[in-house]
């Protein structure tokens, strides 16, 4: 479904992304894992459009990505929910849902998605008429997630949904992560916590200062001595 | 003269002048909004409008066909000029993009200045902007009772724009959350782009209306009106459609109650007074009158 092929993509004069490749099949839960300035994040905003690789390739559904525009990408069923959850804060959880559906078309199928993302999140049902800012940092995040289904996507970018959460909430995202699994959408996550990553994935990467240095199923990246020793504190 | 009439008087002048400001802050503040960019040649296109209408009026268009006719083709100079001047510099530095600001300024002056010359031009006023309504011992200008209510009327339809439409929401959203709004699939050109022309459509209606009240065009009449909707817009609240009417109309209140209670020889201090009291305002509130929130960075 997605390959990513010598990705390198530069900050300025600083490369973040040193020839990454990647792939991710359709229905997997793939996570990327590493320590702050691997290049996690990088490699997310790369296949979402939002920064242009210098080399390198991403394909997607067979056919380059990386020369367009994030909404031309998002259009192709790629949904990114960026890091630091990046609701809006100045509309309400309405408009912030009704924003993420903006180019779908076809309006009994954003009713559906709306009931759906509402039974998995019950609250955000209670809260449509407030302020995104106004909102919890849970409750952002669950709206964030929300949002970014809202463009039914095939494919969700996922970057860093625990961050900062109090442990019963990270539970509750990571519950969701398997229901959105089980939906059948494929989902690229970076997570800090990789602990608990590769206890829903099918594989992971490990990434360290914009290479990569391993990879391979969740389960024996759970049991990889490197792995254990540098990210799972053990 | 009770008063109270004059009180109310003075108030259809503080409205219509107000109504003028808050047409002219609104376009100000959608771009900066979204862009970060002041776009001081925003009052330029005032000076667009007035003149189209002048062309047009010559050739002997009729009044109601040309006040559409120049609302369009002033928001297609918006356009344009987001699209030649500003796309180009889009993410640069804040300074970048104001001198840019400025330069576009100065180049749709002088062009302004050779094609029609600096001279300004008196303004054909039709009949009806001309009237002067007595209610008792009340004098009221028809063109200030159009000035309101068309401001009216054009505030109801923005705020069901921004508040109702797919592409008014994604404007708020792209003003709000940059990244986030890219990642929604907003095409965030059209959006911009949407807002240059919203925000010079309005300006040529203000333009209009300026020029009917002081009866003349000429190159540079969007210098003052710029800098006091910049004014405006800022003690409003920057970057906000709500900030920027209720400082046009704080401001254009604060002018004609000077004008009104300031001996006649004072009136030269106006302008310092209405100044003194928005530094205070300023002062006291930082984010201007609506824009108590601070932003929180995460």
């Amino acid at each position: 479904m997605l390959d990513v092929r010598n990705l390198e993509v530069y900050y300025g004069g600083i490369r973040a992304l040193d020839g990454i490749s990647l792939h991710v099949a359709e229905g997997e839960l793939v996570t990327l894992i590493g320590s702050n300035g691997a290049g996690k994040t990088t490699t997310l905003r790369a296949i979402s459009g939002l920064m242009r690789p210098r080399s390198g390739e991403i394909i997607y559904d067979g056919a380059p990505i990386h020369a367009l525009s994030p909404y031309q990408i998002v259009r192709r069923g790629i949904s990114h929910c960026p890091e630091g959850r990046h609701i809006f804060t100045n509309l309400t959880v309405d408009d912030n849902l009704r924003l993420g559906a903006v180019q779908r078309r076809d309006a009994a199928g954003v009713r559906r998605d709306r009931d759906w993302v509402y039974s998995l999140f019950p609250v955000l049902e209670e809260r449509l008429g407030q302020l995104g800012g106004t909102l919890s940092g849970g409750e952002q995040q669950m709206l964030a997630i929300a949002r970014s289904l809202m463009s039914q996507p095939r494919l969700l970018l996922l970057d860093e949904p625990s961050l900062g959460l109090a442990p019963i909430l990270v539970d509750t995202i990571f519950a969701v992560l398997r229901e959105i699994k089980k939906s059948g959408r494929t989902i690229l996550l970076v997570e800090q916590n990789a602990y608990l990553a590769l206890e829903v994935a099918d594989r992971g990467y490990v990434l360290e200062t914009g290479r990569l240095i391993l990879h391979d199923t969740a389960q024996a990246l759970r049991t990889n001595a490197q792995v254990e020793r540098s990210y799972l504190g053990g | 003269m009770s008063l109270t009439e004059y009180g109310l008087q003075q108030l259809v002048n503080a409205l219509s002048i107000g109504s003028l400001y808050a047409l002219m802050a609104i376009g100000l503040a959608m771009v900066f909004g979204i862009l970060r960019l002041i776009n001081f040649a925003h009052g330029d296109l005032m000076m667009v409008a007035s003149y189209s209408a002048l062309g047009l009026l010559f050739f002997g268009w009729p009044y109601w066909i040309v006040v559409p006719a120049v609302v369009v083709i002033t928001a297609l100079a918006g356009i344009l000029m987001e699209r030649i001047a500003y796309r180009p510099i889009r993410g640069a530095p804040d300074v970048a993009m104001l001198l840019t600001s400025f330069a576009v300024t100065i180049i749709l002056e002088n062009g302004a200045v050779m094609l029609v010359g600096a001279r300004s031009r008196a303004f054909p006023i039709p009949d009806f902007l001309r009237t002067v309504y007595h209610l008792g011992n009340l004098t009221v200008a028809s063109v200030n009772v159009v000035a309101i209510l068309a401001t009216a009327v054009l505030l109801v339809f923005l705020t069901l724009f921004v508040t109702r439409t797919d592409i008014g929401i994604s404007m708020r959203a792209a003003a709000d959350d940059m990244t986030a709004a890219q990642l929604m699939g907003i095409p965030i050109n059209r959006v911009i782009a949407a807002a240059f022309a919203i925000g010079s459509g309005l300006a040529a209606v203000a333009g209009l209306l300026w020029t009917v009240k002081v009866g003349k065009v000429d190159p540079y009449m969007g210098f003052f009106p710029v800098l006091k909707a910049f004014v405006a817009a800022v003690i409003g609240g920057f970057g906000t459609i709500p900030g920027a009417v209720v400082g046009g109309f704080v401001l254009g209140f604060l002018e004609i109650m000077f004008q009104a209670l300031l001996p006649g020889e004072w009136s030269a201090y106006r302008d310092a007074l209405v100044f003194g009291i928005l530094i205070v305002v300023l002062l006291v509130r930082p984010n201007g009158i609506v824009g108590a929130r601070v932003r929180e960075e995460i």
